[in-house]
């Protein structure tokens, strides 16, 4: 008789265990839905195109010329492209060692990690080395492949804020490693609680885990927040004290929609720190051409710039980077003009610097509309999108609608964000998803909707709400932190 | 408007491959520099280009969380030779023939290492790169300006893949598993291919192919105790994913002697084997046509496999990415789907998994990362599992699907670029098969050298029969014989290839592998310095 080949009792645990919820139950349900003719308004990822925000002119058409450059040999090129998305196209060219079809090195093409050293070098005020930054196709990729160094069994524990975007919580499953929580504290502006840091630390070690990183995501992702330059120092301190490499995800660098507290990157405070933190804290950043204004997710374009690591680690960082060859090119492409964009007198300054503003102006707009419009709901408490993409509102649902979840066999919110999917169309991500408080719901959504859609989006979520508390209302106890 | 990559563009790439401005310093020279202090203002410094290693820790500091002794042991045990050692050294080389012409018997170094067509000068298909120009930067498509720069087919086909792009959007997360339309083309070029049906639901488009090998190690490997039957000599992807996850490399060997044979009596040896010391054996790994080894696997032994991992419960990985690479008239590519189901099984009786890549073929687009794996066979809670995996990486980048469907769906006869693309695939293909030739040929001449004609796929894995004297020398330099081999031929010719060890082999038989990619015109050189060398070697080792 013939042996069952695969089945699903047999599977590695690490995989049945690991969750993700961005692509989870509820945006199945929604495409389900949508296969079905319901108009889905999709905020569940942080997708820009996907929502309408048009791609940066100049970018597309340096890689088209990229793509295919015997376009570069006809004399009719100048009327299709402006002469110095030419010129840039004939720059990455000459960076790579046989145009976009060509593997680079494992690293990334030197060229273009030179003008990523430069642009943090701009950036932050510090020299940064091109050898210590590999490309990545997009930084999930990179944060996997450090993770995979770190961790090495069970017994390494990972610190990750909670609420966290699940690449941290899915990874460390796959991985084998153990999660351990720091929760951010919701009053205070989803800030930093240190006590309760030190706590789970405490609690791990407690266990015989050997907490050996900490993961910060700055500005927040699903929270928003931007860390002040206290809190970077303090984290900084805390992980010199408690030999912790820092693992500072700042994918969002570029999104930050309060004046208040601009973007610091975690290395500019610790080399402003000196030493002995400047060359005893073990740090990795990350960066994307995802977010900003970018938006370009679909290319897959990330960095990691690793400070303080012995060379010989990242010697063998480099060989896990080796098999599997290399990033894409193209994403290269796009990472350098990211770090590098027109300049004022370029030719395509005043489109590029337009196009740029334009969005990052509406989505200023757009977080205030959505925190605003969340607040005016019943039970609905929302804190300001400082920053990131998205709005991570709290919402107190009533005894009588966690019973009602229970009967459903769902977690609380997954059965209210279901709920709001089937009434109005809108896709989110269950609070669940991210980690939360015990007993207190919240859920994700993005503030990516087109703007002229915002208000109509807003009043159907409060008109859903509204009547679900009112549904579900008995006036005995809310969930509430 | 037919273009041909003709002129300033082209030397453009060219003046970038002869300068391989590769930037890399072998890491292991780096030196341990007292740690980096920062004065407190924040004015920028200059590196001095010898103290990269300001912002790295010394190796000697205990006090990191992050050190050699401390990283995931799995990373230190995994090796990967085609981006090994010797290529570390020819690198090095590169860089001091700038500035050194004289000090060596040859003026550029040939990577012959790695199966990277373009970087040794071929040239894209026209039509994939007008098709993924338009897609980069659709504004093209409203200009009457393309259609003179651009085929009909190509604004066409942009088109209609951009209609299958919600809001047609190019730069947006797609679907985990890739955009649905271009899975449709791929399902259906699967269908052509081997006439029977495939469904795009079981398609998972990744960056190449090797992620989806990575995700399938992933899924089945929970522990040391499982294995999985890889061919040896291997493509080290598999031996290095397997460690990596923390599995068991169960060999098998193939057959030098009958032109790399795989035998199911060897299969079943190194089967039970694994089983009797604990190890479940839970997939065999197929490479066809074989990476190092170029054969291509008759119908018969195809069947043959089938039936031993029906049978024996395997899960069936059937690395597919040369299919397009066959440089003999009397073997023809088979997938094994289309052998599977040929011999009337379905989804209850194998479950198999294909990787396809755009890496390869006539197309070589390896630096776009595009590829996937047909899986079938497998229950849906498994099937969630994988789909689960995909999306925590959210999707693969758009340009390399784009292109896998294009890759499955080429130009057909009729179509505006179908004979200028057919031009380009025919010139390509024969001129591998034709320098596949040459260099078989060639090696096979060198004294002590046995080298298997490659069918397929993109490399040459001769055998070499070494003097004892030289493998007594490789020993006092405490190398294996064949990297001892490769280092010496390296720096006698700048020629890069990669030593047998790297693939594995039988033990005490010596081998290296050579890509047959350098341009045409290149290869009468490479030939007269490898037999020059070769001589010399010789002469001076000959028992």
């Amino acid at each position: 008789m013939a042996l069952k080949a695969l089945d699903y009792d047999t599977l590695n645990e690490n995989v049945k265990k690991c969750q993700y919820a961005v692509r989870g139950e509820l945006y199945l349900r929604a495409s389900e839905l949508q296969k079905e003719g319901k108009k889905i308004i999709f905020t569940n990822v942080g997708n820009p195109h996907a929502l309408g925000q048009k791609p940066l002119t100049f970018p597309r058409q340096v890689v088209a010329l990229c793509q295919a450059p015997f376009l570069l040999d006809d004399p009719n090129v100048g009327m299709l492209f402006p002469a110095d998305a030419i010129a840039r196209a004939k720059h990455y060219l000459s960076l790579t060692s046989g145009g976009l079809g060509a593997y680079s090195d494992s690293r990334g093409l030197p060229g273009v990690r030179k003008e990523v050293a430069e642009f943090i070098q701009r950036r932050d005020g510090y020299p940064s080395d091109p050898e210590l930054i590999f490309l990545t196709d997009g930084a999930s990729k990179g944060v996997m492949q450090i993770l995979n160094c770190v961790i090495r069994g069970d017994g390494d524990g990972i610190l990750v804020p909670v609420p966290q975007y699940p690449l941290y919580s899915a990874t460390i499953s796959l991985l084998g490693g153990t999660l351990v929580p720091y929760y951010l504290d919701e009053s205070e502006n989803w800030g930093l609680d240190v006590n309760n840091l030190r706590q789970s630390v405490a609690q791990a070690r407690s266990q015989g885990i050997t907490v050996r990183a900490m993961v910060i995501i700055n500005p927040g992702n699903p929270t928003g927040q931007c860390l002040s330059e206290a809190n970077l120092r303090e984290i900084l301190k805390y992980c010199y004290n408690e030999k912790l490499v820092l693992l500072g995800d700042e994918v969002y660098q570029q999104n930050i929609y309060q004046d208040e507290r601009p973007f610091i990157s975690s290395k500019k405070v610790l080399m402003d720190m000196g030493s002995p933190f400047s060359n005893g804290v073990q740090l990795v950043s990350f960066h994307t051409v995802s977010k900003g204004y970018w938006g370009e997710c679909g290319q897959r374009g990330g960095y990691f710039e690793m400070t303080n690591l012995p060379p010989r680690v990242v010697e063998e960082i480099y060989k896990v980077a080796s098999i599997a060859l290399s990033p894409n090119v193209s994403a290269q492409i796009f990472m350098g003009l990211m770090v590098s964009p027109p300049k004022p007198g370029d030719i395509s300054y005043d489109q590029f610097a337009r196009e740029s503003k334009g969005i990052l102006e509406s989505l200023r707009r757009r977080a205030r509309i959505m925190t605003d419009g969340f607040n005016s709901c019943k039970n609905v408490v929302c804190n300001f999108t400082e920053g990131a993409m998205y709005s991570f509102p709290q919402i107190r649902l009533p005894p009588g609608a966690i019973q009602a979840a229970k009967q459903a066999g769902k977690v609380p919110d997954v059965f209210y964000c279901l709920k709001l999917l089937e009434a109005t169309g809108i896709s989110t991500v269950p609070g669940s998803g991210f980690g939360q408080k015990e007993g207190v719901f919240h859920l994700r959504t993005t503030i990516l909707p087109a703007e002229e859609e915002m208000p109509e989006i807003m009043d159907s979520f409060k008109k859903f709400n509204d009547e679900f508390m009112s549904q579900y209302d008995n006036n005995v106890g809310y969930s509430r932190m | 408007m037919r273009r041909f990559v003709i002129g300033q563009a082209k030397n453009l790439i060219d003046q970038s491959r002869r300068r391989q401005l590769h930037h890399h310093k072998n890491l292991s020279f780096v030196s341990l520099i007292p740690p980096f202090s920062a004065p407190s203002d924040s004015s920028s410094r200059h590196l001095s280009s010898s103290s990269s290693s300001d912002m790295s820790a010394s190796d000697s500091s205990s006090s990191l969380p992050v050190t050699l002794d401390t990283i995931n042991p799995k990373v230190i045990k995994c090796e990967y030779a085609v981006r090994g050692e010797i290529v570390n050294i020819a690198q090095k080389l590169q860089e001091d023939l700038k500035t050194n012409k004289d000090a060596y018997p040859f003026d550029e170094i040939i990577y012959c290492n790695i199966g990277n067509p373009q970087s040794l000068g071929q040239q894209p298909i026209t039509f994939f790169r007008e098709v993924l120009a338009l897609c980069s930067y659709t504004a093209l498509l409203d200009e009457s300006a393309t259609h003179g720069l651009f085929s009909s087919d190509s604004i066409e086909r942009a088109w209609k893949i951009l209609d299958q792009i919600p809001g047609r959007a190019t730069g947006a997360y797609s679907h985990s598993q890739g955009i649905k339309g271009l899975r449709d083309a791929i399902a259906d070029g699967i269908e052509a291919r081997d006439g029977f049906p495939a469904d795009p639901n079981d398609i998972f488009m990744t960056d190449g192919a090797s992620p989806g090998v990575h995700m399938m190690m992933q899924l089945l490997i929970t522990s040391e105790k499982d294995g999985i039957l890889c061919p040896i000599p291997q493509y080290p992807l598999y031996s290095a994913s397997i460690a990596l996850h923390g599995g068991t490399l169960v060999p098998y060997y193939l057959d030098e002697a009958s032109g790399w044979g795989l035998e199911i009596s060897e299969l079943k040896k190194q089967l039970e084997d694994a089983r009797s010391k604990g190890i479940t054996v839970r997939a065999l790994a197929v490479i066809n046509p074989g990476n190092p080894t170029g054969q291509v696997l008759s119908e018969e032994n195809q069947r043959d496999v089938v039936n031993f991992c029906k049978q024996e419960g395997l899960v069936l990985l059937a690395d597919e990415v040369y299919q397009e690479n066959i440089y003999v008239p009397d073997k023809k590519f088979h997938s094994f789907k289309k052998v599977a189901r040929s011999m009337g099984y379905g989804e209850k009786d194998l479950a198999l998994v294909s990787f396809q890549s755009v890496s390869k073929g006539y197309y070589g687009e390896c630096g776009k990362r595009g590829g996937y794996m047909e899986v079938t066979g497998f229950t849906s809670d498994v099937r969630e599992q994988i789909y689960k995996m995909a999306s925590v990486n959210l999707c693969s980048n758009i340009s390399g699907q784009i292109l896998s469907s294009l890759i499955m769906s080429p130009p057909k006869p009729g179509d505006d670029s179908y004979e200028s693309y057919i031009a380009e695939k025919d010139g390509i293909l024969s001129s591998l098969a034709r320098r596949a030739k040459t260099l078989e040929e060639a090696l096979n001449k060198l004294e002590g050298v046995t080298c298997n004609r490659a069918e397929g796929a993109m490399y040459l894995f001769p055998c070499l029969h070494l003097p004892q004297k030289a493998i007594a020398a490789a020993e006092a330099e405490k190398t294996a014989p064949d990297n001892f081999y490769c280092k010496r031929l390296l720096k006698a010719t700048g020629i890069v290839v990669v030593p047998g060890s790297g693939f594995r082999q039988v033990p005490g038989t010596w081998h290296f592998r050579c890509t047959i990619l350098p341009q045409e015109d290149k290869i009468p050189a490479i030939v007269d310095r490898l037999t020059a060398f070769h001589q010399s070697f010789m002469d001076e080792f000959r028992d």
